[in-house]
């Protein structure tokens, strides 16, 4: 059904966007291959690494005609195999579209390809004393990819997710037209939101080639809070009472004490402290010094009465990064523990943390797996890992299978869903199809079919 | 044993900026925290204190509101603090200062062990230290990595040099400038903030010194004067490398040798 690439295509594409972006067979490196996902590996026939809409437009209208599938890729970094090319075909390299293309001031928006980074548009943004506030854990993500996964990261808690700063899209279809969705308006009742389709469609249902974000003035001050307790239960019991109090936090994350001391190992760092089995981490902004101080205290007093044996002030850049790079490394952390591993992105309501985590701690005794955990406490999306660790092929699977089937059938028990902010992929449609059902997956589908007739775009992915 | 970390308050943001026309540093209404250095020699001291047994005060001179590093030193273990302030005091060089807190010491009377961080982010002579020692005439070492023993009035140690590492001992009372990057600091602990008493924060002015000669302190004191100060050039320059893999890579080790990198 799909057109396989020939010398000729290859030729007629490099007409399209220049003898250089395009590359065949042997030069393409396995990286293109993959995702951070470990596991699933497809070789893409041609990498065409595209620098303009009009370069997309061409591509993809190319495409079109010859039923040739595209994946669409940034930075490669997502987690369930999402870019990965399953059938092949043309693999598009959005990552070189990186340009900010302007700083609305008055409207408090930038526009953007693409490809940027999210720590290039942060630190622009904080150079202009704005904030663009989702801030998933990895950094080097193209803010396309965050828009795709509709990612969310550890500021959520008091901003939200990416679809709350997408103001605009710019897309480009699977027959090669050019759509503006939304603008750089603050509201918008004009009919179905297909700018919010888009929004976590994982490359299904068009090509981001730009986006107007909102920005919001950047809080002047910012100051975290490091909570022990004596163990998990309490902790977790702790955040909705904090979420509940008159304090906004601007982060709450929960980490265990073994997680922790991976990131010391990882890092060859210590950590300020590991004296207790469980931590709270906070974080509050503001643009007032005296407000902040005042949260803070609010917090702390809230956190000491509930019986948490102290509670740390982390107020100087020095302290910040003691604390934030250990919280920040403990992905690669757990990866660099073990020799193969495999996630799970659950977000549960923020009441059944602990029952979920109780439960990840009894597989991990029943199966034998390792299953080290950290996570969102403030909005309830943990991050769970299975790690392979001596198993042989065979036992990991059958392990992983087993553990997956039961967190995602005890989330769902729990008014769970599948994914929080990494999305569904190609690793997690089995379980999105399990927890959905036939109604809302059919949906899915027609929408799909609505946009890409021929099923060009990343296919194999969230419900096909 | 007792043991007193000296510590100074410097601004809090790491990009500090100099009015262009005076010189000067502009501290007004910028926040303020304890020099990070600092903060390897009070953990170093408080970690001896509980493994050896003992007391941890601390020492700073500053304006008034230095209180708050003394305040902060309490939270990370110490029993209590000083503050050396007089208007006498200003404009102090490291002699000056050295000077002035060693009479500061004297008034507060003996202690062990006396520890400083390598330098200061606001100053950076890395001289208050040795000259401190000197003032009090106790021995001195500089770059202390760790403390492996303390018996019999000696202190054994083991401190840097260049691309060597020295094992000492010392006769206590000493001075050990303690190196950056040594240990992961406690934080402060909001619950000692809480129960923090007026009588953990003590204030020491030129009245209350051994030695009341004013020629021997601030400005006067001083045997360097400032001429100018301005923020180096900040270097912003850019280069990317484009390419193949193996093209990046010769370039990239072409740029590196010829900046002696390697």
């Amino acid at each position: 059904m799909y057109h396989k690439l020939t010398e000729e295509d290859v030729f007629a594409l490099r007409e399209l966007v220049g003898e250089e972006a395009v590359l065949f067979g042997d030069q393409i490196s396995r990286d293109y291959a993959k995702d951070e996902l470990g596991g699933i590996e497809r070789m893409p026939e041609a990498v065409v690494t595209v620098r303009s809409e009009e370069q997309v437009v061409r591509v993809m209208r190319y495409a079109y005609e010859k039923t040739i599938p595209v994946t669409v890729r940034g930075s490669g970094t997502g987690l369930v195999g999402g870019a990965v090319p399953k059938e092949g075909g043309i693999l598009l390299h959005t990552a070189k579209m990186n340009r900010i293309l302007e700083l609305d001031e008055e409207n408090f928006t930038v526009t953007v390809e693409p490809g940027v980074l999210l720590m290039d548009l942060a630190a622009f943004a904080e150079e202009h004393d704005y904030l663009y506030p989702p801030d998933p854990g990895e950094k080097s993500a193209t803010v396309g990819g965050n828009i795709s996964t509709n990612a969310g990261g550890m500021r959520a808690v008091k901003y939200g997710v990416t679809r709350d700063y997408v103001r605009g899209l710019t897309v480009v279809t699977p027959t090669g037209e050019v759509l503006h969705l939304g603008g750089k308006v603050a509201k918008n009742s004009t009919g179905y939101s297909l700018k919010d389709l888009i929004i976590g469609s994982e490359g299904t249902l068009g090509i981001i080639t730009e986006a107007i974000l909102k920005l919001l003035p950047l809080p002047k001050y910012s100051v975290s809070l490091l909570v022990p307790f004596k163990d998990r239960k309490s902790a977790i019991e702790a955040v909705p009472k904090i979420i509940r109090s008159e304090v906004t936090p601007t982060a709450v994350e929960y980490m265990a004490k073994e997680t922790i001391l991976y990131a010391e190992n990882y890092l060859g760092k210590k950590f300020p402290d590991t004296s207790s089995d469980a931590y709270i981490l906070l974080t509050f902004d503001g643009s007032t010094e005296g407000q902040i101080e005042a949260d803070r205290k609010t917090v702390a007093e809230l956190c000491l009465s509930l019986g948490a044996p102290d509670a740390y002030l982390i107020d100087t850049e020095e302290r910040k990064k003691a604390v934030w790079s250990a919280r920040g490394a403990f992905l690669e952390a757990i990866k660099a523990s073990t020799t193969e591993m495999d996630e799970c992105d659950v977000v549960v309501p923020v009441g059944k943390i602990d029952e979920f985590i109780d439960y990840t701690h009894r597989l991990a005794e029943e199966t034998g797996l390792r299953i080290p955990s950290f996570g969102h406490a403030g909005d309830g999306n943990l991050h769970i890992y299975l790690c392979r660790d001596g198993l042989g092929e065979e036992e990991w699977e059958e392990a992983k299978k087993a553990c997956f089937d039961g967190m995602y059938e005890k989330a769902a028990s729990l008014g769970g869903l599948v994914s929080g902010e990494h999305g569904i992929g190609y690793a997690k449609k089995e379980y999105l199809k399990k927890q959905y059902g036939e109604g809302p997956v059919s949906l899915m589908q027609g929408i799909k079919r609505v946009f890409d007739p021929k099923n060009l775009l990343n296919p194999g992915k969230i419900c096909f | 044993m007792k043991i007193l970390v000296c510590i100074k308050q410097v601004p809090g943001s790491n990009n500090v900026e100099v009015d262009p026309v005076t010189g000067v540093l502009k501290r007004d209404g910028a926040a303020s925290k304890m020099n990070p250095y600092d903060l390897y020699a009070l953990e170093l001291a408080v970690s001896l204190a509980e493994r050896f047994g003992g007391t941890v005060e601390t020492l700073t001179m500053g304006p008034p509101q230095a209180k708050a590093v003394i305040v902060e030193s309490v939270c990370m273990g110490a029993s209590r603090g000083t503050v050396l302030s007089d208007r006498k005091f200003a404009g102090a060089d490291v002699l000056a200062t050295s000077y002035t807190l060693s009479q500061g010491v004297r008034k507060l009377g003996d202690f062990d062990l006396i520890f400083c961080g390598k330098q200061t982010t606001d100053g950076d002579t890395a001289q208050v230290g040795a000259e401190l020692a000197e003032a009090l005439g106790i021995p001195n070492v500089t770059g202390v990595l760790s403390v492996e023993e303390i018996k019999d009035g000696e202190v054994f140690l083991t401190a840097a040099l260049d691309n060597r590492v020295l094992t000492l001992k010392a006769k206590m009372p000493c001075l050990l400038s303690v190196g950056a990057d040594i240990n992961t600091p406690r934080l402060p602990s909001y619950r000692i903030l809480r129960e923090v008493k007026e009588e953990q924060v003590r204030f020491l002015s030129f009245e209350d010194f051994p030695d009341r000669e004013e020629k021997h302190y601030g400005l006067n004191g001083s045997a360097t004067q400032v001429e100018r100060i301005f923020p180096p050039e900040k270097n912003t320059e850019k280069k990317t490398v484009e390419g193949g893999v193996e093209e990046m890579a010769e370039a990239l080790f072409g740029l590196i040798q010829s900046r002696k990198l390697l």
